[in-house]
């Protein structure tokens, strides 16, 4: 199981802050492919990876990241601080 | 070293005067207070959304980053969540060393890394609608300079 976090754009287009995965993904893109296949909004959030960045348990990663004994996943739009 | 990610809005002018009664070796402290700017159509209100359980752990990873790079007596970050208006204080930071290099060259990395790599989203919404704020190639690129 794994805790998948959407942040700013990504939340609101796939319509939920955060949901409880039930995955056997090897890395963060088989995720992702994952995803896309269950719904348009989906497929819709995920359509450009180039727009979007990923942490994996809270530290930012790339999307070939593997995804044993990770814990939670999150999804968003590049940062905008400061 | 003290980072703080609050809702509240703070005195950045008292923050900087606590943050300077520091030791004698200190020669010199620089800050940087940002704040919301209004926008073409009217800043109704900014929505700064962020990722609690990274947020705090990011920001102190790039302090470290920079106290590795420079000899630095304390660092101060603060940074607001939450809703804001044109003129709030959205965020400072503040560096002291021996030597005002090394604080001025902190302060700016600071800057670069908490823009791109610090998980805060800014959401404006104006008389228009509203839109998240997109991040500039020029944001990523100045982090090259480091």
């Amino acid at each position: 199981m794994l805790d998948v976090m959407y942040f700013a754009w990504v939340r609101e287009r796939i319509g939920l802050p955060k949901e409880r995965v039930e995955t056997q993904a090897a890395t963060v893109m088989d995720l992702v492919d994952e995803l896309r296949g269950r719904e348009e909004r989906y497929a819709a959030a995920f359509a450009d990876l180039s727009a979007l960045k990923v942490a994996v348990d809270q530290e930012l990663a790339e999307f070939d990241a593997p995804l044993k004994g990770v814990r939670e996943v999150a999804f968003f739009p590049p940062m905008t601080g400061g | 070293m003290a980072v703080r990610v609050q809702e509240e809005a703070f005195d950045a002018g008292a923050e900087l005067n606590a943050f300077s009664k520091t030791g004698t070796d200190v020669g010199g402290i620089v800050s940087f207070t940002g704040l919301v700017r209004d926008v073409a159509g009217g800043l109704d209100v900014m929505e700064i959304e962020h990722y609690p359980a990274m947020t705090e752990r990011a920001i102190a990873g790039i302090v470290s980053e920079a106290q590795a790079r420079w000899s630095l007596a304390d660092v101060l970050v603060i940074h607001r969540f939450g809703k804001l208006r044109a003129g709030e204080t959205i965020m400072m930071v503040a560096t002291a060393s021996k030597h005002r290099a090394d604080a001025f060259a902190a302060a700016d990395f600071l800057m670069d890394y908490l823009k791109s790599r610090a998980p805060f989203w800014k959401k404006e919404t104006t008389g228009e609608g509203a839109a998240w704020v997109e991040s500039k190639a020029e944001d990523e690129d100045a982090l090259k300079r480091w």
